[in-house]
């Protein structure tokens, strides 16, 4: 039965970051630029979500909401302000700039709220499931968060594949040159990639601290990391590849901790990470990349 | 002045390079010797001279060889705790302090330099962001290890475990290494002139590779991989000894630094170290050694510098770097700049590269 | 075809190379791209001290042919053999080692170093230096690189370039990017070197100089040399052996005089009669 348990626990873990991902995912393989300050907008929706609900005593569903909009405006803003200029400069420079734009979310969000912690409620209203007269208990986070995952998931690859909008994102990402030739607003649809991928975040944020309900400003820091490696595990720029790279290191994770040593657990993520990229190079499910001669 | 424009640029850099920490080294002595300068800066200055040695050997990664690396705090780790492990046991041995800290100073680089043989081999296969998330993960790897570790010294020789104190098995030890609580009581031999004369080495070494056959095969790999290949340039063998050269230096920076300490964690050299020392190179210009020199100095003393705005120090700090990083790179600063320059200079060309150097 | 042994097809070896083994020889040389056969069943061989061609509609897969023959790719069928020894499982730098070198079609120089440096780094495995030299720049450093400068000045001082040795070969004009890159091939010491497009983007003085430098290099340094080359006036006029490659297949191996009145050429180059194909304007 552990077994069993700590597979949905790492299913669960595995579709947080599956969701943080995403949006790692969507902006690198748009903008071509590894987005460091994502992590920092898990916090910033999180602390709006708990701002929402134990301040201003909204219902949570409200508090989710609202965090969604003000890490979209703050993703479409930080992009405008800090990257957008930099469109054409080294991905390093962006990479250093992303570095900056995390240290102030961090550095404000302490201003704002302070360094104590604070106690996340779940947003979640229902009971945890007790199966096989308790031995197993499954959380109602796990339910949400994997079901939040599967329609977000779903929702997304429809969006790309079927709306104009989508079309837009995968011509820029193909070609940013081009779909500019061909009438696409580059800047548009750059944009909407980080407002998509922001309000994930706020999601995503919302989901982690209702399992792990500890909110300090440098909460988002290690999931955004390790959502970051699960974007290249799964193949950066590949939506699948996020999605699969998320719960896989979810539950690569949860069994390391419960098997081997919990102390030495991300190590044990890291160097599985390590292993796929030298077995596969561009991830799972990436694209190999042909030099021409 | 027209005389110091006839030398070759690599030779103006290498009078630069070496002038410029020579004078930093001739004003801060004294200033530390008479007591001027508050604790608080004091205490700074070993620190600075081995991130001055970080954003050198990380610039040779980085700038030079053309490979983000986000893990090179890893190899500070590495040297830092070989370095304590080194110094703790021979301290009996070695009696002359200098001595003691010139050999835990060396060892601290080679097993460094290992730990960069055994991470570069799989590493330097992949390319670009995916070589960074790597090295991410090696670092975080080599962090998390040295968490888990347990080290003693007793008569019969070192001891290791990893499940706390009672694993190692010693009879009247020395514990060195305390797992999360990091390496404790280590002798703190660190001083301002050996962080001057690390710098020294650094730069002669990291200056002379950069300008030799070794060099230029690196160089060549950067600009234009296939074409060095077609004129018999083995990739990886040259990739890796820049890689391993980079270490070794950063494992010398890390014992360094671990001696300025009573303890020092391995949380202390995670992700965030690796990040502030890329700040530094970047800003500083990558490629450039003077460059990484000046930024690691202004952007370290920063906070410090700050101090009086209190709570919003870190936030100024972000912000400055994120400004700073526009400024310099964005299309439109960069006419700006350039029109103005014409301006001043009328037609005076400036190369793209040296523009940093000018700054 | 059906010989066994990889005899040089002696149609396009020259007189003066014909008693001695060909410094270049394919067998059976064949690449496919997932499905798609780019070169198929290539059997030649240079002599010494040749001059050769290899030419062919756009798109018949002579650039895939260099490619294959400096292990950029690793063919799916035949060998390559350079001086009697074969290139398999090697990699580019080794087959350069070997005694092979190339320029590229878009120009690949290193665009941030100086022109002298570019040769130097084509010297780079006839400079005696190890690490230990290059960190301490003791060890005879500083007559090894003496060394290089001089050697590498006369490549350059070849190619009438030796004024631009501190020049940024980034900024050079385009003729002179052509002539450093082949000079920086030649510093490699190779016994064949393989130009591709040398002549692209030249006006006729520029490849009227052109010619008269690959016979030079031929003569000087007795080296052999294979070109891709689309401007048949000079290929015709320096070339003792050509090749046609059409859709990854020979279709024609001789001298230049047979080659112009084979009519499977003509027909590859122009198309059946009263059929338009567009690559002929190429």
């Amino acid at each position: 039965m552990t077994l069993v348990s700590n597979l949905i626990n790492g299913i669960s873990l595995g579709s947080v970051y599956a969701i943080i991902a995403l949006g790692y995912t969507m902006v690198y393989g748009i903008a071509k630029m590894l987005n460091f300050a994502h992590g920092d907008v898990i916090m910033i929706g999180a602390y709006t979500c708990f701002c929402a609900v134990a301040y201003v005593n909204l219902p949570p569903i409200l508090g989710i909401l609202l965090a969604m909009i003000v890490c979209t405006v703050l993703g479409v803003i930080i992009e405008g302000l800090a990257y957008r200029p930099l469109r054409k400069s080294s991905s390093l420079t962006v990479l250093i700039t992303a570095i900056g734009v995390s240290y102030f979310l961090q550095n404000a969000a302490l201003l704002i709220w302070g360094s104590a912690p604070k106690t996340f409620s779940s947003v979640v209203p229902f009971d945890s499931i007790s199966l096989f007269d308790g031995q197993l208990i499954i959380t109602p986070e796990s339910i949400v968060t994997v079901l939040a995952c599967v329609v977000i998931m779903v929702g997304l690859t429809l969006f790309t594949k079927k709306s104009k909008m989508g079309k837009a994102m995968r011509a820029v990402s193909e070609d940013k040159d081009a779909a500019e030739l061909m009438g696409i607003n580059v800047n548009t649809t750059i944009s909407m990639t980080f407002a998509i991928g922001s309000a994930l975040a706020a999601i995503a944020g919302v989901l982690l601290c209702s399992a792990y309900p500890v909110l300090i400003p440098t909460t988002g820091a290690m999931p955004g990391i390790k959502a970051f490696t699960a974007a290249v595990f799964g193949g950066i720029g590949s939506i699948p590849g996020a999605m699969i790279g998320g719960i896989l290191l979810g539950i690569i994770e949860i069994f390391a901790r419960s098997y081997i040593s919990s102390d030495l657990a991300d190590a044990i993520v890291f160097a599985v990470l390590i292993i796929v990229l030298l077995v596969k190079p561009t991830g799972l499910l990436g694209k190999k990349i042909t030099e021409k001669v | 002045m027209s005389k110091f424009k006839s030398l070759k640029k690599s030779t103006r850099t290498n009078i630069g390079a070496f002038g410029l920490v020579i004078i930093m080294y001739l004003v801060t002595m004294p200033l530390q010797a008479t007591g001027i300068i508050s604790n608080s800066i004091e205490g700074q200055l070993v620190p600075i001279c081995t991130y001055i040695v970080m954003a050198i050997s990380l610039n040779l990664t980085v700038g030079f060889l053309g490979e983000l690396s986000l893990g090179h705090a890893g190899f500070m780790s590495v040297g830092a705790f070989s370095g304590v492990i080194a110094a703790v046991s021979f301290q009996d041995s070695i009696q002359s302090q200098p001595l003691l800290l010139l050999v835990s100073i060396i060892i601290g680089g080679l097993l460094a330099g290992v730990a960069g043989l055994i991470i570069g081999i799989p590493v330097l296969r992949l390319r670009g962001d995916y070589l960074a998330i790597v090295t991410l993960a090696f670092g975080e790897i080599i962090k998390n290890i040295i968490n888990c570790l347990y080290i003693g010294v007793d008569v019969n020789g070192l001891h290791f475990s990893m499940q706390g104190v009672d694993g190692l098995g010693m009879e009247n030890g020395k514990i060195i290494v305390n797992g999360p609580q990091g390496a404790v009581g280590i002798p703190k031999m660190a001083t301002l002139t050996a962080g001057f004369l690390l710098i020294i080495f650094t730069l002669f070494v990291a200056l002379n590779l950069i300008n030799s056959k070794n060099g230029r095969a690196v160089t060549a790999i950067r600009d234009n991989r296939i074409a060095a290949e077609s004129v018999g340039i083995g990739v990886t063998k040259y990739k890796l000894t820049t890689f391993i050269v980079s270490a070794v230096l950063a494992g010398m920076a890390g014992a360094l630094y671990a001696m300025n300490f009573s303890t020092v964690a391995a949380k202390k050299f995670d992700f965030n170290t690796s990040i502030l020392i890329l700040v530094f190179v970047v800003l500083g210009g990558m490629g450039n050694i003077i460059g990484s020199i000046i930024a690691t100095t202004v952007l370290y003393m920063l906070p410090e510098l700050l101090r009086e705005f209190s709570d919003y120090r870190m936030l100024l700090y972000a912000i400055v770097l994120i400004v700073v990083m526009i400024a310099t790179n964005s299309e439109k600063a960069i006419q700006l700049r350039e029109s103005i320059t014409n301006k001043i200079f009328k037609k005076r060309k400036t190369k793209g590269k040296e523009v940093t150097d000018n700054e | 075809m059906s010989k066994m042994v990889p005899l040089p097809s002696k149609s396009i070896v020259p007189e003066r190379d014909v008693d001695k083994p060909p410094i270049l020889e394919t067998n059976h040389l064949g690449i496919d791209f997932g499905g798609l056969t780019a070169v198929d069943d290539l059997t030649l061989a240079v002599g010494r001290t040749e001059i050769a061609g290899l030419i062919g509609p756009n798109g018949a897969g002579k650039t895939t042919v260099f490619n294959l023959l400096t292990n950029v790719y690793q063919p799916t069928r035949g060998d390559i053999m350079l001086d009697g020894v074969s290139t398999a499982k090697k990699t580019t730098a080794q087959v350069n080692r070997m005694g092979i070198a190339r320029t590229f079609q878009n120009i690949r120089l290193f665009n941030d170093m100086t022109v002298l440096d570019n040769v130097k780094v084509g010297l780079h495995n006839s400079i005696k230096e190890n690490l230990a030299c290059s960190i301490t720049h003791l060890f005879g450093y500083r007559k090894n690189e003496r060394k290089a400068d001089k050697e590498a000045m006369e490549f350059l001082d070849f190619f009438n370039m030796a004024d631009l040795a501190n020049a940024q070969a980034g900024s050079l004009p385009y003729g002179a990017q052509r002539r450093l890159e082949i000079a920086r091939a030649l510093a490699t010491h190779p016994g064949i070197i393989l130009l591709d497009e040398p002549a692209a983007g030249m006006n006729p003085s520029e490849t009227a100089e052109l010619m008269e430098n690959i016979r030079r290099i031929r003569d000087n340094f007795s080296i052999a040399v294979m070109l891709i080359e689309h401007d048949m006036n000079l290929v015709m006029n320096i070339c003792e052996g050509i090749c046609v490659l059409d859709h990854g297949k020979v279709i024609a191996k001789g001298t230049p005089d047979e080659i112009k009145s084979n009519p499977k050429v003509i027909e590859a180059y122009l198309g059946k009669k009263k059929e338009a194909n567009p690559d002929a304007e190429n």
